[in-house]
């Protein structure tokens, strides 16, 4: 990863992180119900895709040489609008409207959203839009990176696995999607409900270029993602391995926290911890 | 039934043609399918246009959705297979990805309804009308006849936003003579009428026509329309016809449960209320047979028509 001069450095990322995780406490407290979880889980590679390795201009939300950021994983919304907050394309007092009558700030990742490509929610579509995205580019001849987020429960989706087979033998190498594994799904553990292990095999048998990383390390996320860009022929898959729930001592690996927003004293709680994070 | 020297037409064909057409014309224009491609008719596309044209196996769901990234990303896109898969495999892809973010994807199905005949059931589609005019800011478009998928199909893809045409296998009369435009969201008055009305669409149109003539024969004068959009709906001819002649009969190839049929009484329920008589599948599934032997087992013939007709005069007297 080459530091351009406007590209932060991990400190500075690791900086940016902690007020997104601390913005999901806020406003998922703030609206009462939310997925806090799998946003906190999902906030460095989301933060470093924002501020170190996506081609995007927060004032030109639809500029043309955009890279193309697709949330599959839509539930992770709280964590997408603080990024897209702390980016600039929303200002940050409209997150406290997250979920409430008359807001932007949908439930799940919605397009009117500034900055939202996509519109997602019912898990398994983000991977498939990918690949029309992707095939529309070649056509045109443009050059965008296409960036998918999924989770890893996603992967119980047969459509994730469809579009698997499409992209690998449509060779879509501008895909680049990374699943947040962080092993907890709405019912429970991911192996207690549908196990989908060994991921690497699978993902690798459908004919993508796979890499596994840890998701809460900035430098390896960085360097998984210079890979993708490099790698011809097919698309890439970076797995990462995270902590659902990751900055919270009691919200990690803590499955109720999937889809249950902190109350007040939990959320004064976190927001302590997370302040004496560095 | 279609009488003996009536030509047969083929919908398919007509949708093929045109898709062939544009593309020769509209370099935006990409076309998927889902391994049906030879009977569906875009195969001709994809040999004419394959950097554009995307087989996406039997993966209906992918097909559905990558159509709206294609569209996402500034493309008209077609997306084609059987009826009952391209509602039934896919009807949250269209939701979500389709019609929730108005996305510029046609999908155009054929194989609809009980003429697909031999296949029998599990191919046989009478819902897929119900499932598409439920969403909002899907436009519906059943063409009659070949020469109105010719044009259906120009018509979609010169309007923006997301569309559902069905149209069947079997090839089928003529209603239409093609001088016409086809307009979306506008019925066409076939045969005017006073004391009655039919509003049918796509291939009971013809049975529509054929069944005003008997009519005509024993007095009855009834006016024939041919309702080729679902959504937006024409309520303007729909209340025009409640009001005229007092009595509807409607004529669908499709489960009488949220077909044409609920759409109008919708309609005249809330403008003008009159009796109507809803002719289609009654909330069943078909079987195998040969089309035409099917459509006169489940009534679905101008027979059908004329005696819903005298239902329908008996229930406003």
């Amino acid at each position: 990863m080459e530091h351009s001069p406007g590209t932060p450095s991990v400190s500075e990322l690791r900086r940016i992180a902690r007020d997104v995780r601390k913005s999901v406490i806020r406003i998922t407290n703030a609206a009462g119900s939310g997925h806090p979880g799998g946003s906190l889980s999902s906030a460095d590679i989301m933060t470093a895709l924002y501020f170190g390795l996506l081609k995007h201009d927060p004032k030109n939300p639809h500029w043309e040489g955009r890279d193309i950021f697709i949330l599959s994983k839509g539930h992770a919304a709280p964590g997408y609008y603080s990024v897209l907050a702390q980016a600039g394309y929303i200002p940050e007092s409209e997150l406290m409207t997250l979920r409430k009558l008359g807001t932007r700030l949908q439930g799940h990742a919605h397009t009117g959203v500034p900055g939202v490509e996509v519109s997602t929610g019912s898990l398994g579509q983000g991977l498939s839009i990918a690949c029309g995205i992707a095939l529309a580019h070649r056509l045109d001849g443009r050059k965008s990176r296409i960036v998918v987020l999924m989770s890893d429960g996603e992967n119980d989706e047969g459509e994730t696995w469809e579009a698997a087979m499409f992209a690998a033998y449509r060779k879509l190498d501008t895909i680049t999607a990374f699943i947040d594994r962080n092993g907890i799904q709405n019912d429970g553990f991911t192996k207690d409900i549908l196990d989908t292990s060994v991921l690497e095999d699978k993902w690798k048998a459908f004919g993508w270029n796979v890499i596994t990383i840890n998701g809460h390390d900035f430098g390896e996320i960085i360097h998984a993602y210079s890979t993708s860009l490099q790698t011809k022929g097919r698309p890439t898959m970076i797995i990462a391995n995270t902590v659902k729930g990751k900055g919270v001592s009691f919200m990690e690996n803590n499955p109720s926290f999937h889809g249950k927003a902190p109350t007040a004293d939990e959320a004064a709680k976190a927001l302590k911890e997370l302040d004496r994070t560095d | 039934m279609a009488s003996a020297n009536l030509k047969l037409e083929s919908q398919r064909k007509e949708y093929g043609r045109a898709l062939l057409e544009m593309g020769a014309k509209n370099d935006d224009l990409v076309v998927l399918d889902s391994d049906l491609s030879v009977s569906t008719r875009t195969a001709d596309f994809g040999k004419a246009f394959p950097d554009r044209f995307f087989n996406c196996g039997v993966s209906e769901a992918n097909m559905v959705a990558t159509a709206a990234g294609l569209a996402m990303a500034g493309k008209t896109v077609f997306a084609s297979t059987f009826a009952v898969f391209a509602t039934g495999m896919t009807y949250n892809q269209i939701r979500q990805s389709i019609a929730y973010p108005s996305t510029n994807v046609k999908i155009a199905a054929s194989h609809a309804g009980l003429s697909v005949g031999p296949d029998g059931a599990t191919h046989q589609m009478f819902e897929d009308i119900g499932l598409m005019r439920g969403l909002p800011n899907m436009t519906v478009v059943v063409p009659a006849d070949a020469s109105q998928t010719y044009q259906a199909t120009y018509a979609l893809a010169a309007m923006k936003g997301p569309a559902y045409m069905r149209f069947g296998r079997a090839d089928v009369p003529p209603v239409s003579d093609g001088h016409e435009p086809f307009r979306i969201g506008k019925a066409s008055v076939l045969r005017e009428g006073k004391d009655v009305s039919i509003i049918a669409t796509g291939q009971l149109v013809h049975a529509a026509l054929i069944a005003s003539s008997m009519l005509a024969e024993h007095g009855t004068d009834a006016r024939v329309v041919n309702m080729s959009t679902i959504k937006p709906l024409d309520t303007g001819v729909i209340l025009d016809c409640a009001r005229k002649t007092g009595a509807i009969v409607t004529a669908e190839e499709h489960n009488v449960v949220n077909g044409l049929g609920d759409a109008v009484c919708a309609a005249t329920s809330g403008g003008y209320p009159v009796p109507v008589r809803k002719l289609g599948l009654n909330d069943t599934f078909g079987e195998s047979g040969q089309a035409e032997e099917l459509m006169v087992r489940y009534g679905l013939t101008a027979e059908g028509i004329v005696d819903s007709v005298a239902k329908v005069m008996k229930i406003r007297q």
